[in-house]
């Protein structure tokens, strides 16, 4: 078990390098200037070629790489050419949202989404089945930012429960922290709550029509039971993959909510720092959802082991 | 017992959500700036969100009214001789940094040096500038080598760069390099430690500032403030979030709302559409001259003719109260607005676009636009452009590309075959525009000039006799001079003029009128 951790921590690596490679190369090899951005409207050429000259964007992209790769291998990500700060300062500074939402969202669509998996599984072609099909669809058509704008016009602007927009943090208190939260996290859940519970429904009904469940409802076990404990437990395998898949994709998911409900994330920097050609930024930030991607494969793998104990690495 | 220490819990409870903080008893004044703000030195850049950074916490020599006039700010009092080539300036009293330590002449000195390395009308000035120094701590002089009738509109410009003044020890900063420290003398002082890239930048009132006693007008007179905090808020930025979040109150002012929202602001409870700044913006189409077809200057009259601008205006902007046709290259309503020379565009028609490109041997060159698609303030116009041109005759090839892309594109002076480009679209504030110093699309001096690359020698010879000359009557001879020469050779298609009124609630009064983004005299009740 230990040695295969090890093995895929070290897999990571071969990974993260030729993320930082291609990540490098694109940004180069993409039209756009940092310096021209920087400078403003009515800078001249030579104003543009001095920065450029100060960014060190006037060498060859091969030197740049070395730079680049040496102050890596420091463990020093760089400055943001337009924060005038260091990049790992300002991931820091915006991690705290991007983390939250996503994790608020997860918590509401898994306690949402695998009750009603398996209560449609359970009733499997009948009308709460059947709505629950047609929500994921609904769930998986409607774009994020429609149902946002649909959700504030009700909740937020109709009855005034929720705020509009903004983030506050954590140490401002919890209860504005989730006041701010909660209608973005429904917003970004719904299309997981529609993913999962599909999921849910149809491991379930898979389990439920295998004879160890026949054996169950035979010893006289409640429903309940019947269905938490035997059917969803051996559904969870598939249930908790795309639960992971659900995680990696909602580091790129959030970037749209992030910019409707103006949440200074991980995600509104990414889009902000490839606009400006950041790209000491955007290297860094993709470099860290590459880990972060990995290491979410690598604990869904290892929870298998926890719902399956017949998988052992 | 049980049930009389949980009411009291949750009694502690509710009260310490609902209890307000000291600090927010503060009248908070909650901003959405036009722009996010990224780059902290005024001087180094030329974007408009420093230059309104800028204005927040430091002060200047001079400033413009809103008639356009140039009045002292920081300075007191000032002679010049006989011969104008010396120019001695007293700052008024009572001018302090935030640090405490009073401005001085040499703070001045300092500063001018390092905006006159930077600023394009700095450069010019500097060309006429012998040496500057301060002779006592509150007096500066400005010894030049010749006269020259533009030393106050240099001191006083309200746009990119404005000449903020800052303490030596910072203006020493090297012109090319960023500065660090953000201490100005200001009307307001900026909270380092709150600033948040992308999310938000707070300004708290500088209690120690002194205002003028004049009432307050552009970026002159007296700058009073009436609220304790100004926060930017830099994260907010989809649009249709913006009028909810203003219609909810949960925003005080929008800067610069998208046209497409005023509508619904005119009908959202508790917003009003302010114009603060009647002078507005100008939108522009530039031509390259570097390269066929518009290195051939008959072509450029051709697209100049079909170039009319109220279809520009109309699919722009839309709002028919917020626009108006301008034929002057700088401003109309500012003192050098005029319509001299520009019959060519403003009495044109497509008909006479036509005869004039068949008269110019145009080869059926493709004519490349860059097109911005993330950039909804000007997005339509280069659409506009594309179809008056094919209609004119001309072969277009628009180019969609984000706005960042266009400004590194605008920079190439390879042939558009090779990345370059043949036309780009953008829009000025009126004080970039309003003079032939300020204004970088009459410059002509080839490749030294703004992107475009003009040259045109009697331009730049007109452009010179203008800086030199102190009467203005002769320098409004002069800018119509150049403004005729300058849509004779088609050095740029101004595009017309537009407004975008700011939406702010209701109990937010004071607005200054004049150029700028400008947040002292605004009062929050």
């Amino acid at each position: 078990m230990y040695r295969f951790i090890l093995r895929r921590l070290l897999s990571t690596i071969p990974v993260l390098l030729i993320v930082a490679v291609l990540v490098f190369l694109v940004l180069r090899l993409t039209p756009g200037d940092p310096a021209a951005i920087l400078a403003g409207d009515a800078a001249s050429s030579e104003q543009i070629a001095e920065i450029r000259k100060d960014l060190g964007l006037d060498r060859s992209i091969a030197v740049q790489f070395g730079i680049w790769a040496q102050n890596l291998l420091r463990g020093e990500f760089g400055h943001s050419y337009f924060y005038k700060m260091e990049v790992t300062q300002l991931i820091g500074q915006r991690i705290e949202p991007t983390l939250a939402l996503a994790t608020l969202t997860i918590l509401i669509a898994v306690a949402v989404s695998i009750p009603l998996g398996v209560i449609a599984a359970w009733r499997f072609g009948g009308w709460f089945d059947r709505a629950l099909m047609g929500f994921s669809v609904l769930g998986f058509s409607v774009p994020v930012f429609v149902l946002a704008y649909i959700l504030i016009w009700i909740v937020s602007l109709k009855l005034g429960w929720f705020p509009v927009q903004g983030y506050k943090r954590i140490a401002d208190g919890f209860w504005p922290f989730l006041h701010h939260l909660v209608l973005p996290a429904i917003t970004l859940s719904v299309i997981y709550i529609a993913l999962i519970a599909r999921v849910t429904r149809a491991s379930v009904l898979e389990a439920l029509g295998e004879d160890y469940i026949r054996t169950a409802r035979a010893k006289g076990l409640p429903e309940a039971r019947v269905l938490m404990r035997h059917a969803l437990a051996n559904a969870a395998v598939p249930i908790a993959t795309v639960i992971g898949i659900g995680i990696a994709l909602l580091i790129g998911g959030v970037v749209v909510t992030e910019s409707v409900y103006a949440i200074p994330g991980l995600g509104r920097l990414t889009v902000d720092a490839v606009l400006a050609r950041d790209f000491p930024t955007v290297q860094a930030v993709i470099l860290l959802f590459s880990f972060a991607y990995v290491v979410i494969n690598l604990l869904v793998d290892l929870s298998y082991v926890v719902f399956d104990p017949r998988i052992r690495y | 017992m049980n049930r009389k220490l949980v009411a009291a819990v949750l009694l502690a409870a509710f009260a310490g959500a609902t209890a307000m903080p000291a600090s927010a008893q503060e009248k908070v004044l909650r901003v959405v700036p036009h722009s996010n703000l990224s780059i902290l030195d005024p001087i180094w850049t030329t974007q408009y969100m420093a230059r309104n950074h800028g204005y927040m916490i430091y002060d200047t020599l001079f400033g413009t009214d809103e008639k356009s006039r140039i009045q002292p700010q920081m300075v007191d009092k000032w002679t010049v001789s006989p011969d104008n080539r010396l120019w001695t300036f007293t700052l008024r009293d009572g001018l302090e940094f935030h640090d405490g330590k009073p401005v001085t002449g040499e703070d001045v000195v300092a500063s001018i040096a390092r905006w006159g390395k930077r600023d394009a009308m700095g450069q010019k000035l500097m060309t006429f500038v012998d040496r500057m120094d301060s002779p006592g701590p509150s007096t500066f002089r400005i010894f030049l080598r010749e006269a020259c009738g533009f030393v106050l509109e240099a001191l006083g410009k309200p746009s990119s760069n404005v000449p903020f003044i800052m303490p030596k020890r910072v203006a020493e900063t090297d012109a090319f390099k960023q500065i660090d420290d953000y201490i100005g003398s200001g009307p307001y002082i900026f909270k380092r430690d709150e600033f948040k890239p992308g999310d938000k930048a707070v300004y708290v009132k500088n209690a120690k500032y002194k205002p003028r006693k004049e009432k307050p007008s552009g970026t002159a007179g007296g700058k009073f403030v009436y609220v304790d905090r100004v926060e930017w808020n830099l994260a907010l930025r989809d649009a249709q979030a913006q009028v909810n979040a203003l219609a909810k109150g949960e925003i005080d002012v929008l800067e610069r709302p998208a046209f497409e929202s005023y509508e619904q602001l005119k009908k959202a409870d508790g917003v009003i559409l302010v114009t603060k700044d009647p002078l507005g913006f100008q939108y522009m189409g530039r031509f390259n001259h570097l390269h066929p077809p518009f290195n051939n200057p008959k072509i450029r009259q051709a697209a100049l003719a079909a170039m009319q601008q109220e279809p520009f205006l109309r699919a722009q902007v839309g709002v028919k109260e917020f626009y108006k046709p301008c034929p002057s290259m700088f401003t109309c309503g500012s003192p050098y607005g005029s319509a001299k020379g520009s019959d060519i565009q403003s009495k044109s028609n497509m008909k006479k676009a036509q005869e004039l490109l068949k008269a110019s041997g145009y080869d059926g060159t493709p004519v490349v636009i860059l097109k911005p698609t993330d950039l909804a303030a000007i997005q339509k116009l280069p659409d506009v452009a594309a179809q008056l041109l094919r209609q004119a005759g001309f072969k277009v090839d628009l180019q969609a590309m984000d706005w960042n892309t266009v400004v590194s594109r605008r920079a190439k002076k390879e042939p558009p075959a090779q990345g370059g480009w043949n036309i780009f679209l953008t829009a000025w504030v009126a004080p970039d525009i309003w003079n032939p110093l300020t204004n970088a699309a009459v410059g002509a001096d080839g490749e030294k000039s703004w992107f475009g690359w003009p040259k045109d020698e009697q331009i730049e010879k007109l452009r010179d006799q203008f800086a030199r000359e102190t009467n203005d009557g002769k320098k409004k001879a002069l800018a119509e001079a150049i403004q005729a020469r300058a849509f004779e050779v088609g050095t740029h298609a101004p595009l017309g003029e537009y407004v975008n009124p700011l939406a702010t609630r209701k109990n937010i009064s004071g607005w200054v009128i004049g150029p700028g983004d400008i947040y002292w005299n605004v009062k929050k009740n």
